[in-house]
């Protein structure tokens, strides 16, 4: 027997011993947690604060403005955090289109050759991105509010939707029998256009041929699902809003909270995306640009081959936090009063149960996944317009 | 928002910390820090409100006054924490505030399962509607389809759904999270009324551009016993905070008031005016207080009366009549336990 062999403890390997402390770590912070759980529940109790989960299937008793899903104060609370949530994910996915829209023509106006449209693009960037928000979000309540006519005196487009201070008041498509057949048309038809993209670009690699994208896109899109809708029957009819008492019954809303907050949203973090795209756009050497239109490619051609997809790249990790940035401050809804999951669940459901600890908890989880979710996703993206790179 | 979550987490972290530690005494703490956190409202005529200089008054206000004259012997010895109807208990339960005198209303899930417990009643209310003229709605009932705008977190959000479904009506509830973006929502047209305990629409509408095109509907559509509220566990503060309240009642009983106090404690040979004023019985033994906690109150505050007078009633803008606040030998239900 070697003396060697004898001598060889565990934690002499370096494997063991690194699995040992990996091992501690995870008992350590388990215990911690489960230390501060159930110190916690213990001192709840012992001050007499209801704990548990139970509440979430105790009736609500109260209302909601506005919900995505059918809602009464005859539903449970573990209903309200549902309403609030889908509201959030509402006004957060409104403005994270919005914004983006506006970011990018800002942050593309910014860099124009046309001095008054370059101007206006600083101004409205420097204006809107150093107003608190809190402070905009009322700006645009009020502003809105201000700007609307009562319900008696509504304005109205050709007498099916009408404005007024309580909101937007459209005519709701009511779907009858076959109008399936349309929707699937529809979904088919923009998975064709896909499958027709890739064939074209794959082909165009080899042989350079071009193919007229858009026509053949706008056929399948459009003229499809129209024809088939047109063959079943026109399967479609409208509920119209119409006067009622105080005000409109029927049809669809869009009350001005949402609008208000989607406004402030939108606008203000539309100055930080097109402060990035404009520092992306710039940071692409300009000799590329050069040589591209040396080429002879046409200006558009040039932003959408050369300069976009390696300005993305500086891009995207900024967007990603603007995103965030914008879900996260959707939770100052509740200064205007729009239902979102923190004025409905961690507000008044908060306030009516008292157990706030359950209720902070999964309003954070909620935002944790959120976040965490928009950031895969983009991260996801990210990789995929990194690895073009050749 | 902000404020509110770190509130929270605060509160999650005293929870989380204190290990099964005994908790100091209240009373204690506050007459070491020699000065009463007291939690208010924001602003409301008549009830809390600090005037340009930052001086607070207000009925609610006089309530944590009595406290303080009880357990420290002076007025000016409180910090005013002014808090929204979500932040308040919270701020109470993580002890931001000794002792909650905020309109709010005594109800059975608040006393039972929040860790609190109410210590009488400073005010009857009831919850009303306020609406304007110009909607031509006589009462209540004429409310069917109407847009009301409330103060998220109150039990007038509740009050609200149940007597819009007991009616059979439909409505549109607007929230606000304070009650100057719920008024400005009002006062813009956004809703069609705005709902609150009945006192508050009085004081809220004082501060409409045109009070006069807004007036308060007959019905009163529910039980608000509004009183101050303390944390669970401190029987003591419990007791030295309920006893404030009926010692400011007793003393209207008895008609002694801030100007005539001194006279009838050097004169008067009525026990139950010697035992107010700490010259004879149990005094502040029991509650662990100096012999002259209530001829304090009643001599830096002032009886029930008074200060109902002063804040809301005949001596005030807002002009309220007792009603149910009377005394109850005139009327009303304020009623104290004999101070013996
Ligand atoms: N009594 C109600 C309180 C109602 C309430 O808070 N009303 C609003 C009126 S709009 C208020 O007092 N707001 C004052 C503030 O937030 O400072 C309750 O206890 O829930």
């Amino acid at each position: 027997m070697s003396k060697s062999s004898k001598k060889q403890f565990w934690w002499n390997n370096a494997q063991y011993r690194s699995l040992f402390f990996q091992v501690l770590l995870v008992a350590m912070v388990a215990g911690f947690f489960w230390f501060i759980g159930s110190n916690t529940l213990h001192n709840l109790e012992k001050r007499g604060i209801s704990t548990g989960f139970a509440f979430l299937s105790q009736k609500s008793g109260f209302g909601i403005l506005q919900s995505l899903i059918p809602f009464t104060d005859a539903d449970s609370f573990g209903r309200t955090f549902l309403v609030g949530l889908l509201n959030t994910l509402l006004v957060s996915a409104l403005g994270i289109v919005f914004a983006t829209i506006i970011g990018f023509t800002m942050g593309v106006a910014r860099l124009s050759n046309n001095w008054l449209i370059a101007k206006i693009a600083t101004v409205y960037v420097e204006i809107f991105r150093n107003i608190p928000l809190l402070l905009q979000i009322f700006f645009w309540y009020f502003a809105v509010l201000r700007a609307l006519p009562s319900p008696r005196q509504s304005w109205s487009a050709g007498e099916v939707a009408f404005v007024n201070i309580r909101g937007l008041y459209l005519p709701q498509p009511l779907l009858g029998d076959g109008f399936g057949f349309v929707t699937w048309t529809f979904v088919l038809a923009i998975v064709a256009t896909v499958v027709i993209s890739r064939w074209a670009k794959k082909r165009q690699e080899q042989t350079g041929q071009q193919f007229k994208l858009g026509r053949t896109a706008f056929g399948l899109i459009v003229g499809l699902p129209l024809l088939v809708f047109f063959a079943v029957g026109a399967p479609l009819s409208w509920d119209i809003p119409a006067l009622q008492g105080f005000n409109f019954r029927g049809g669809m809303t869009i009350i001005p909270e949402l609008t208000a907050l989607l406004i402030a949203l939108s606008v203000y973090t539309a100055t930080f995306i097109a402060e990035a795209v404009r520092s992306g756009i710039l940071a692409v050497n300009s000799g590329q640009t050069e040589a591209a239109s040396a080429l002879g490619l046409h200006r558009t051609k040039v932003l959408k081959l050369v300069v976009i997809p390696q300005a993305l790249r500086v891009i995207i990790p900024q967007l990603t936090s603007q995103y965030l940035n914008l879900v996260k401050n959707s939770s100052l809804a509740t200064a205007i009063g729009y239902p979102d999951l923190v004025a409905v669940f961690a507000g008044t459901t908060l306030n009516q149960t008292g157990q706030a600890i359950e209720i902070i908890a999964m309003t954070m989880g909620v935002y944790l996944t959120i976040s965490l979710l928009i950031s895969g996703i983009m991260n996801w993206y990210n990789n995929k317009t990194m690895l073009v790179e050749r | 928002m902000r404020k509110i979550t770190w509130a929270l987490a605060a509160t999650a972290m005293t929870f989380a910390i204190t290990v099964g530690s005994v908790q100091a005494s209240t009373l204690e703490e506050v007459q070491k820090r020699g000065v009463l956190n007291c939690g208010v409202s924001t602003g409301l005529p008549g009830f809390s409100i600090a005037d340009e200089k930052g001086v607070w008054a207000g009925i609610d206000v006089d309530g944590c006054k009595a406290v303080a004259a009880a357990t420290l012997g002076d007025v000016k010895k409180i910090k005013y924490v002014p808090l929204n109807a979500k932040e308040r208990f919270t701020a109470l339960q993580s002890g931001e505030v000794d002792v909650l005198v905020r309109g709010t209303t005594w109800t059975l899930t608040r006393d039972s399962s929040l860790g609190l417990n109410f210590a009488g009643v400073n005010y009857y209310d009831g919850q009303g509607f306020l609406v304007s003229k110009k909607l031509g709605v006589k009462s209540a009932l004429e409310l069917g389809g109407a847009a009301v705008c409330i103060q998220g977190g109150t039990t007038s959000e509740m009050n609200l759904a149940d007597y819009f479904k007991v009616n059979n009506m439909k409505y549109e509830a607007v929230v606000f999270d304070t009650h100057d973006a719920t008024l400005k929502a009002f006062e813009n047209g956004r809703c069609d009324v705005l709902t609150s305990d009945q006192s508050q629409l009085y004081g809220l509408r004082t501060h409409l551009p045109k009070p006069e095109d807004a007036f308060v509907l007959p019905e009163v559509i529910s039980k608000e016993p509004l009183g101050p509220v303390v944390r669970q566990g401190d029987d003591a503060w419990l007791n030295i905070v309920k006893w404030t309240f009926n010692a400011m009642i007793e003393a209207e009983e008895l008609g002694l008031t801030s100007a005539n106090i001194d006279k009838m404690k050097a004169d008067s040979k009525a026990p139950a005016v010697r035992r107010l004023v700490g010259l004879e019985g149990i005094a502040g033994k029991g509650l662990g207080l100096s012999n002259d906690w209530a001829y304090n109150i009643v001599k830096q505050v002032g009886n029930y009366g008074e200060v109902f007078d002063r804040n809301v009633g005949a001596g005030s803008p807002l002009n309220i009549s007792r009603g149910l606040n009377a005394l109850w030998s005139k009327g009303g239900i304020m009623y104290a336990p004999p101070l013996r």
